[in-house]
């Protein structure tokens, strides 16, 4: 597929299947349009009035640019974003906003969902005497993980995080990390990184962006041991980026 | 010293303004205590009777203390939909292109002189509402309509600003997770910027509250109790700007203490706003 923003071309043919219940991590440079990639997949670039995309990007076979229902599509494609966004309510109301807002009204079913969102992103131990106290009161990484929280809470079956650790400190880091290896065995994750080191720990597969094109994609474990492409190797090294 | 200088300047100039203010709180109230030791103060606010020319006179403005609330509720009830409404097209909705315009003309709407508002219920509202309704069109319904006009650029405007405040991550993380775009605005965005919204709700209250020319050219006046929302009534101000023109005495006194009834209903929606405001920033952090 190939993606413009106005007159920008900010993907260039970019071809890549994404497995199931695998970790891929988009690495490369700012600017080489990992991110673009990924809000394509659930659809985020909507939002970007001058956003065109031609070509084809499918789920389950299906176009996501065809005849489908956006919203359906995103419920399908949990988002994680680089800077945690939790809504400025209540810990417990900013996981069950999801499954509100798909229709489920009854308390109990909302609290058993709110626990086990809670438990699955790993945070409901330090939360869990706290519910009604307001999301943006917790740390920072406790936050990413209330916001991984709150996107499973809408069972989704793909994961896409923007940068999730970029803005916590390294102990939230490997925090997150740990969690998104756990999800693994139920989702399919796709990370957006700058940390090198990161797509190396946990990733099934990795894609390198340049200028916005993959230059390089495959199993994590080839591309960093023995990159087939000179600006994998420069990139991965630390000679760029 | 140049800087010692600028610093005294400047504090004069802040000095002028709370003066100000002391200066009206202390004569309001000064003036009005006569009346309220005359009168009475239980008599004063609850008295149905204005009868300012009786033997022995008689001043009550409980009526129009209600007048004043429910034209102010009135103006509310049409106000605030409309004007939260209108921010969120503008902030949410509205294409670039009539944008600029858009927010021009509720700029222009908050610079209409309320004589303009007057002549505008008088030859458009009243009669409409004594065509198709009951009684001569001067009512509290037509106050209420001129008011809720009038509020709607405060409201507008306040709103629209915090709901553009708001994070454009909130409204983002709530379309990942599948709402619509409604449901983002309505269960996100509005409540994020809620603290806002009331801030332009309270002092368009305020603004309804104390206007006086406008409601006095639709109202009608009568001081009366209104049965129904097509019945005369009579605000604070009205009373006041009616009868200042020839009061003396104890009617004088009346009037100004009029004033300060709905100098309080001011100083109260300002304890109002200062909790909303606390509210937000503590909620913010």
């Amino acid at each position: 597929m190939n993606l413009h923003y106005g007159a920008f071309h900010a993907l260039h043919n970019v071809n890549l299947g994404i497995d199931e219940n695998e970790i891929t991590a988009f690495i490369g440079p700012s600017g080489c349009g990992k991110s673009t990639l990924l809000k394509s997949l659930n659809r985020m670039n909507d939002l970007v009035q001058t956003c065109r995309i031609t070509g084809k990007i499918t789920l389950d076979g299906e176009d996501i640019y065809g005849n489908i229902d956006v919203n359906m599509l995103r419920k399908r494609m949990g988002m994680v974003f680089q800077k945690p966004n939790p809504f400025p309510m209540s810990i417990y109301d900013n996981v069950a906003y999801g499954p509100r807002t798909h229709g489920i009204k009854k308390k109990s079913e909302l609290d058993r969902i709110v626990e086990e969102s809670l438990k699955n992103a790993a945070i409901w131990d330090e939360v869990k005497d706290r519910l009604k106290k307001s999301a943006l009161a917790v740390s920072g990484g406790q936050q990413q993980r209330l916001c991984i929280a709150r996107a499973l809470a809408v069972k989704p079956e793909v994961l896409l995080l923007d940068e999730p650790t970029s803005a916590l400190d390294p102990i939230s880091t490997v925090k997150i990390e740990d969690l998104l290896l756990e999800l693994r065995e139920r989702y399919t994750i796709v990370i957006v990184t700058h940390n090198m080191g990161q797509a190396a720990r946990i990733s099934d597969k990795t894609a390198f962006f340049l200028h916005g094109e993959i230059v390089e994609s495959g199993l994590t474990m080839d591309i960093f041991s023995n990159p087939s492409d000179r600006k994998t190797e420069d990139y991965i090294t630390g000679r760029f980026g | 010293m140049k800087e010692k200088i600028a610093e005294y300047f400047f504090l004069i100039c802040s000095l002028i303004s709370i003066g100000a203010v002391a200066l009206i709180c202390f004569f309001i109230f000064r003036g009005a205590y006569p009346a309220v030791q005359t009168v009475g103060l239980w008599p004063f606010l609850t008295g149905g009777l204005w009868k300012p020319t009786d033997i022995p006179p008689l001043f009550g403005i409980f009526n129009m203390i209600v007048g004043s609330v429910y034209v102010t509720a009135g103006a509310c009830l049409i106000g605030v939909p409309v004007g939260v409404f209108t921010a969120v097209y503008m902030a949410k909705y509205c294409p670039q292109k009539i944008y600029a315009g858009m927010s021009q003309l509720v700029s222009l709407l908050a610079g209409i002189p309320s004589i303009i508002y007057g002549f505008f219920g008088m030859m458009l509202i009243v009669p409409f509402i004594a065509d198709n309704f009951s009684g001569n069109g001067n009512s509290v319904l037509a106050a209420s309509i001129v008011l809720g006009v009038m509020v709607l650029p405060t409201i507008i405007k306040v709103s629209e600003v915090s709901l553009k405040a708001v994070p454009k991550t909130y409204y983002e993380g709530a379309l990942a997770l599948g709402a619509t775009k409604e449901q983002s605005i309505f269960f996100v965005l509005i409540p994020a910027a809620k603290s806002g919204i009331l801030t332009g709700i309270v002092l368009g209250i305020g603004r309804a509250i104390g206007e006086t020319m406008a409601v006095v050219m639709v109202a009608g006046n009568a001081n009366i109790l209104p049965e129904t929302i097509f019945k005369s009534v009579r605000t604070l101000t009205a009373n006041i700007v009616l009868e200042m023109g020839y009061a003396s005495g104890t009617h004088f006194d009346a009037i100004v203490a009029t004033g300060a009834v709905l100098f309080v209903f001011i100083l109260l929606l300002n304890l109002v706003l200062g909790v909303i405001n606390k509210g937000s920033k503590t909620a913010g952090t």
